[in-house]
């Protein structure tokens, strides 16, 4: 099966390493912590089967989660439409795992399926987001192109993470993807094996990495709350 | 996969579970707004906010409600209003301000102060 409304994601298909969901029934929740009181959000996007929900995976606590948004053409989460016809929605499902930062601060990382029919769960994702992760397949690229279209047009800040499946690196390569991706010099573009989860780690510093450089220097002025 | 469940739903179902109501504008949680139980579950309270009570004794993200209960993010938004109605829950909401657009580069950006907890969050993994 190629592809349908409610399979959008690359859980079940060519997922080798950790971080495949498990049956229902050994589910454990992991509760956080009573003093968790900051969540944040970075968003891992990308193409079918390029293996999001394995990058979740490799760096999540918990085994990755998986739950539905329902959309209507009309774009509300729930409304009569949903009640008269099912034509008229769409069932999207997406994955989620977590990161305990420190006592208070708490981050979930959502693997976010990259085709156009899902504009309303992006909206939702970006929202207040951190940043995000556009996981590319080499083999695929054409797959990336409008997800880092609606990320500019979001303008929610990212990178690029080419998960290789053999292991091998090369910077002729990256340098290949940055050009037929058409990103800017200034982002990053990376290479990754998203089934390690010290690899993926490092795509997620070199994110906040970048993200800190936008965000300029420290201003004494804005620190101390002045206009 | 366990989400599978919700595609064997009918709309029937969600339908009785917010006996049709639904979100309007007012939609005051994020994906990851944290959800604590103030009170315990009271006998005939309907089941799906029993259980969100039971399950956030310690904080639960909204997606990870979702998740537990096999419900659709807009639906579960909508139990979740009830709960606050009622007092049952207090929602911690991502930081106001987490992020803002009026940099340079017009981009969503991250304050400072968070990008250094997050980047130390990470480090330690």
């Amino acid at each position: 099966m190629a592809f349908n409304d409610s399979d959008p994601d690359d859980a079940a298909g060519d997922d080798p390493g950790t971080g495949l969901p498990g049956e229902p029934g050994s589910r454990a929740r992991t509760p956080l912590r009573k003093s968790a009181s900051h969540g944040l959000k970075i968003v891992v996007v990308g193409g079918f089967g390029v293996g999001k929900t394995t990058m979740v995976g490799s760096v999540s606590e918990i085994r990755p989660l998986s739950t539905e948004e329902v959309m209507t053409e009309a774009g509300r989460g729930i409304d009569d439409h949903l009640i008269a016809s099912d034509k008229s929605t769409t069932t999207v499902a997406f994955d989620f795992g977590r990161i305990t930062l420190d006592s208070k601060n708490v981050l979930y990382l959502f693997g976010a399926p990259g085709q156009e029919r899902f504009w309303y769960l992006w909206d939702q994702l970006f929202a207040g987001s951190l940043g995000a992760v556009v996981l590319v397949d080499t083999r695929r690229l054409k797959d990336s192109w409008y997800a880092i279209d609606r990320l500019e047009h979001h303008k929610v800040p990212f990178v690029v993470a080419v998960n290789r499946f053999d292991g091998v690196s090369s910077q002729p390569a990256l340098n290949r993807v940055r050009e037929a991706l058409a990103v800017a010099d200034t982002i990053p573009v990376v290479d990754c094996d998203a089934r390690r989860r010290e690899s993926s780690k490092q795509v997620l510093i070199s994110l906040v990495d970048y993200l800190t450089g936008l965000a300029g220097p420290v201003q004494p002025a804005a620190a101390a709350g002045l206009p | 996969m366990s989400p599978r469940a919700i595609d064997r739903e009918t709309p029937d179902r969600l339908y009785t579970v917010t006996h049709g109501r639904v979100l309007g504008d007012e939609d005051p949680f994020d994906l990851v707004s944290l959800i604590v139980a103030e009170r315990e579950p009271t006998p005939g309270m309907q089941s799906e906010h029993a259980r969100i009570l039971q399950m956030c004794h310690a904080p639960t993200a909204l997606v990870e409600v979702s998740a537990e209960l096999e419900l659709p993010v807009s639906v579960v938004k909508v139990l979740l209003l009830d709960l606050l109605d009622i007092g049952g829950i207090t929602v911690r909401h991502p930081l106001p301000g987490v992020t803002h657009t009026d940099g340079p580069t017009g981009l969503q950006i991250a304050d400072h102060d968070v990008l250094k907890q997050v980047l130390l969050g990470l480090q330690r993994l």
